[in-house]
């Protein structure tokens, strides 16, 4: 064998190893999607949406988790998405190439890669202890809110930057203000990217467990939130709690709770990639 | 008109500054309760003592068992994570057609969206009863299963990061390695991997720090005990499961076992952190050698 077949030989054997790492994870991906649902499916049924927890667990149903976890999901939107789409607005019209918006920058990034329950630390010492909200919806969603910041500002950055020139251009060209020409122009055309980023960012809030535990959310709360004030529990605090117990009737639970938590995953990601998808056909400037 | 004018600016401005509040406001808390922590334990003790058992009676307060942890499931993470990663990154630019390319990436971004206590009930059930068919002496908690698990999480971190270092080196690059009649392996780990290990470097220190962080895979599947080791078959905790632990219980508000989970925060903050900014550092650094 001559030394450039020994070279081809040693390419085609990649090419194989490359497919078989491309697929590895997609391999354990579905494994573990048919564990779990092979364990877990047949415990899903009406009375386990909407039963109160319970330490037996035939019993047990996930109703104070799922909307424990709607309320996160509805109070977090409300605080991140005026508060990011603001600052994503600002740091791209209005921050002039300066040592402030340059610091801002860093800092964003900087902040998009500190660890969630760090962020829980932060919301223990200023939502729970300092603004007395304890271990609150109100006290976990501004938490989350401060987690999902950087994501839903860097893709309202993005979308925004897309807009073209011309744009404004012919907006100022009619007498528009600079504001006016943010919200009637700007805004409406990057509008689907900012969306995606939202959800893509909630999604990430869904499954968040460690900084929620930290500011004091529960793992057993025998009621449902009905204020913003209220002690909560969210799913994957529920799912730990399940894991965390000896006895295999709670895995099981689990793994139930595991595929409700999944379908709104997947959910929030799938529509989030349908809009990108539709709006990178829409628009051709 | 133009006081709206400024007064929509000025709320626009408020929201950009409060991201600087944030981290004010982070370093503040975990500086503050550490402080007071400090006062109490000498750093030292913190930095030297072989244990970490706040929650005994006989307390000791040394941090590097916690430290051994976190840095144990890290490494099997990354041993995981960086040679398929950085496989996918090579296969996808150099051997997929662009189609295989556009279906793939997406595919593997699944995997970092599936939360992360989905990812610990995946390495408790299941990896860890499979690897025990294997090595009979692991144990039902460890290192191993969880690094390994979070490994497979941090896949498309480094895949699609390292793949976006790799495809923006030039393509007179990959041409002139054809020329020389190299085969795709060489033109692959001869010239692009070389040219484009800036990128590589950046997405395998984020890979890190993001690791270091990660808390719910650790804290179901590898243990809550505190123990100097770098043996990957046996119990142990990371910086990120202690701080779980000791919010689930009911220690009381400021004491000191209280104010151990800020020390532990801060020592956490302080390695991501300085992750963080060496990737971008870097990223600036070399970004821009071939423009």
């Amino acid at each position: 064998m001559t030394n450039s077949d020994i070279n081809r030989l040693k390419d085609k054997a990649f090419q194989v190893f490359g497919i078989f790492c491309t697929f590895i994870g997609l391999v354990v991906l579905a494994i573990f999607l048919i564990d779990i649902v092979a364990e877990g499916i047949t415990r899903i049924n009406w009375d386990f949406l909407t039963s109160l927890p319970s330490r037996r667990a035939s019993r047990a149903g996930i109703l104070t988790a799922w909307a424990g976890t709607l309320w996160i999901l509805v109070l977090t939107t409300l605080i991140a998405f005026p508060l990011g789409v603001g600052a994503g607005i600002y740091l791209e019209e209005y921050g002039r190439k300066n040592r402030l918006a340059n610091f801002l920058e860093i800092n964003i990034a900087n902040l998009a890669g500190v660890p969630s329950i760090i962020y829980g630390l932060l919301g223990l010492e200023i939502f729970g202890r300092q603004m007395r909200l304890g271990g609150s919806l109100l006290a976990g969603a501004l938490t989350l809110s401060l987690l999902i910041l950087p994501i839903i500002i860097v893709t309202t950055r993005e979308a925004v930057k897309a807009v073209p020139r011309s744009i404004r251009d012919g907006s100022y060209a009619l007498g528009a203000s600079k504001w006016q020409t943010i919200w009637h122009q700007v805004l409406p055309a990057s509008f689907g990217g900012i969306l995606t980023g939202i959800i893509l960012a909630l999604s990430r809030a869904v499954g968040e467990a460690a900084p929620l535990i930290v500011i004091g959310a529960l793992a057993y709360v025998p009621f449902t939130p009905s204020s913003p004030l209220d002690e909560f529990t969210v799913l994957p605090i529920q799912i730990f709690n399940w894991t965390s117990r000896p006895q295999e009737e709670f895995l099981t639970n689990a793994a139930a709770a595991i595929i409700v938590l999944l379908v709104i995953t997947f959910l929030l990601n799938g529509i989030a990639v349908y809009l990108r998808n539709k709006q990178q056909k829409k628009i051709r400037w | 008109m133009r006081t709206s004018e400024k007064i929509i600016e000025g709320l626009l401005w408020l929201s950009a500054v409060i991201t600087i509040l944030v981290t004010v406001g982070i370093i503040w808390v975990l500086l503050s309760e550490s402080i007071s922590f400090f006062r109490v334990v000498p750093l030292s003790d913190f930095l030297t003592e072989k244990e970490w058992t706040p929650l005994f009676a006989d307390k000791k307060f040394g941090i590097m068992p916690l430290v051994t942890g976190t840095l144990l499931t890290t490494g099997v993470a990354i041993a995981v994570a960086l040679p398929i990663g950085l496989t996918i990154a090579v296969y996808l630019n150099e051997y997929a057609h662009a189609r295989m390319k556009q279906i793939v990436k997406p595919m593997l971004e699944v995997l970092a969206t599936i939360p992360t206590v989905v990812y610990g009930f995946f390495a408790l059930t299941v990896v860890t009863p499979f690897l025990q068919k294997i090595i009979p002496s692991l144990a039902g908690f460890n290192a191993l299963s969880a690094g390994i698990v979070m490994g497979i999480m941090i896949i498309p971190m480094i895949s699609s990061l390292s793949e976006d270092a790799i495809s923006s080196v030039p393509r007179s690059l990959r041409e002139a390695a054809y020329g020389m009649g190299s085969t795709r392996l060489q033109t692959a780990f001869g010239v692009m991997v070389p040219a484009a290990s800036s990128g590589i470097v950046v997405s395998v220190i984020l890979a890190i720090s993001r690791a270091v962080g990660e808390t719910m895979i650790v804290a179901i599947a590898a243990g809550q005990q505190p123990r100097l080791t770098l043996n990957p078959l046996v119990p142990i905790e990371t910086i990120t499961t202690y701080i779980v632990q000791v919010s689930m219980g009911d220690v009381p508000r400021g004491s000191l076992e209280y104010k151990t989970i800020f020390a532990a925060g801060i020592t956490l903050f302080v390695f991501t952190f300085a992750l963080n900014n060496l990737s971008f550092w870097i990223k600036k650094k070399y970004q821009e050698k071939y423009d």
